[in-house]
């Protein structure tokens, strides 16, 4: 064996190695691709399904007229009405709330054991399946408190489903703000509250919002906890106040999922569609909210 | 003189101070109590699941709901055993998962190791547009599409099961295993990456044998959660899975799992103070400590993850 051989051999056998080496790097790429696409591609069919069932069944008529027995006749007007009701209320108490929650803890609250309970507990409750949530508001709100299949009660309780979002994003719009801030403020004689309003909720404010968009986004979509205290009902007409009963857009949309004539099938589609531009809208509203302010950010 | 008179306006700013932290005190109050709102929440869940569910255990024997196979409270010849909804609602899980997980991470690991920021910056939005679809959509596209152009043909008799649930529940929570996961793999440590491109590896070696091993108990919990939101989803595997509270492994047959149960009794008129009613509470019962356990196991994961990097 010659010298050449001797340092040409490993040499060969390095380079296959490393072709090898390289050729599984690119498969495993383009597997990583693929999965990438593969969601993205789910929710481009899901949205032109939805969108070519539902297109047909939406005209200005959907907006104004109330459910029938008669897929082509049937409206959302009650359910249109219904959400915005119940939305108005969950926000109503999930804002001051959630907010009161994220200032105490960031702002008041001793690194002590109790800090520390409700800060695993907010983290613990945002896991409770909402359905969970649906029995609490059955048996607290519809049963214990009368108020029977109101949209008071289906406010406050998608208000408890949504307060650990609304508190850990106000929480994390707080954090962000420097402490300098507050030694100045304090400094300057403002008591603590002081300090809290007037200097660290303004520069707050935009992540605090954001977060109230998806908190409101996530409970638009909630079907669950409503049917648990019993709003799955007939409702030909638009709230009047807190004690009305009501029916909302996704409880709407399941009704008509349910139902075994052909025809609703596409009516829930035009409600999807309704709810699904609802929601994106603000979804978008809130990552522009969210762009908007950090380039506008001081620090 | 003086120093009287500066005692005095000493005085009179203490109390001024004094006053202004007595005006506050209420705002003060009302905060906590928002916090404290958390807790009473909790405490709320637990005493109304578990006072029904008492009452339900005082009739039906705890070995025999937990051991049976039949589950018929809503017939005249009721039996509780709860095997058919829990094995429903794991095998229904268990599919969503086989689905969710190998996707959800590799397409973690593309937007962690690989993708240009713009694309991330473009990717990561719209699959969290994805997990924010509310879950009644999902069933709709599981009987309007899952089942009749993917399932059906691939030899599914029904449109109605377990299968059509499955697929649709995990397209739901392959974002949230996806965004959750990179996040960990974005904590673990650029030195890392380096050091082991400097020994001369490639960026698939860096990613299988530095990233994923480091981000694991991070990825673990990412899927944990996942999973724990698949127990507990509702609208889906109501719609879709064909509530037949059916004993089987067979995910192409209809099944019910314990949500769809829950839902299904609350859609009738069932009288409070019967068994059929305690029935709903005592499944919730189960389906709160089984997604609670998971949720606590993944939150210590994540809180021994971030101290490793810290």
């Amino acid at each position: 064996m010659t010298v050449a051989q001797q340092t040409m051999r490993p040499v060969a056998r390095t380079s296959s190695k490393l072709l090898i080496r390289r050729n599984i790097g690119r498969l495993f790429l383009g597997l990583c691709v693929a999965a990438t696409l593969s969601g993205i591609l789910a929710l481009v069919v899901l949205l032109y399904t939805v969108a070519i069932d539902g297109v047909g069944r939406l005209n200005w008529d959907f907006f104004t007229t109330y459910p029938s027995r008669f897929p082509e006749q049937a409206g959302a007007k009650s359910a249109i009405w219904g959400t915005i009701w119940v939305m108005a209320f969950t926000a109503l108490f999930a804002v001051p709330a959630g907010v009161g929650a994220a200032i105490y803890l960031e702002e008041f609250a001793s690194r002590n054991w109790l800090t520390k309970v409700i800060e695993i507990n907010i983290n613990n409750l945002a896991g409770v399946p909402s359905i969970i949530y649906g029995l609490l508001g059955l048996t607290l709100f519809v049963r214990a408190m009368a108020m029977e299949r109101s949209v008071l009660a289906g406010g406050l309780t998608l208000a408890l489903l949504v307060l650990p979002i609304v508190i850990v994003s106000a929480r994390e719009g707080l954090r962000a703000v420097p402490p300098s801030i507050r030694e100045a403020s304090l400094a300057l004689g403002a008591t603590r509250w002081q300090t809290v309003w007037f200097q660290v909720l303004p520069p707050a404010m935009p992540s605090i919002l954001t977060g109230i968009i998806l908190a409101l986004s996530r409970a638009i979509g909630e079907t669950a906890p409503l049917i648990m205290i019993g709003a799955l009902t007939f409702i030909a007409f638009t709230p009047e106040g807190p004690f009305s009963e009501f029916t909302t857009l996704s409880i709407q949309i399941f009704n008509w999922i349910s139902r075994p004539q052909a025809g609703f099938a596409d009516t829930a589609a035009a409600g999807i569609v309704v709810l699904l531009a609802v929601l994106l809208s603000m979804n978008a509203l809130a990552i522009g909210l969210r762009s908007y302010f950090e380039r506008r950010r001081k620090w | 003189m003086a120093a009287a008179g500066s005692e005095a306006v000493l005085a009179a700013r203490a109390r001024r101070r004094n006053l202004r932290r007595a005006k506050e005190a209420p705002i003060f109050a009302f905060i906590f109590a928002c916090a404290l709102l958390s807790i009473i929440t909790t405490v709320g869940i637990v005493i109304v699941l578990f006072e029904e569910t008492y009452n339900f255990f005082q009739e039906v024997n705890i070995v025999d709901f937990f051991t049976g196979t039949r589950w018929t409270p809503l017939f005249t010849s009721k039996q509780f055993g709860v095997l058919p909804l829990l094995n429903a609602t794991l095998l229904m899980a268990f599919l969503a998962m086989l689905l969710a997980i190998p996707l959800g991470v590799l397409a973690a690991i593309y937007l962690s190791e690989y993708a240009p920021p713009t694309v991330r910056g473009i990717v990561k939005p719209v699959l969290e547009v994805l997990a924010g679809i509310p879950t009644v959509v999902y069933g709709y596209f599981a009987i309007q599409f899952i089942a009749p152009q993917i399932l059906q043909p691939l030899g599914q008799a029904t449109l109605l099961s377990a299968a059509s649930a499955s697929v649709a529940m995990g397209i739901l929570i392959l974002p949230l295993v996806a965004s959750l996961s990179e996040d960990a793999m974005r904590a673990v440590p650029q030195s890392l990456r380096e050091g082991a491109y400097g020994l001369g590896s490639n960026r698939f070696e860096v990613a299988t044998r530095v990233v994923v091993p480091g981000a694991l108990s991070g990825i673990v919990a990412a899927i944990i959660l996942a999973a724990s939101r698949a127990v507990g989803e509702t609208m889906i595997v109501t719609i879709a899975s064909g509530n037949q509270p059916i004993l089987s492994w067979n995910p192409f047959e209809a099944m019910q799992a314990m949500t769809a149960y829950i839902v299904q009794v609350s859609l009738g008129d069932t009288p409070r103070g019967t068994i059929e009613y305690s029935t709903i509470f005592a499944i919730g019962s189960l389906l709160f400590l089984v997604t609670l356990a998971m949720n606590i196991f993944a939150q210590w994961l994540l809180a021994r993850f971030r101290e490793e990097y810290e």
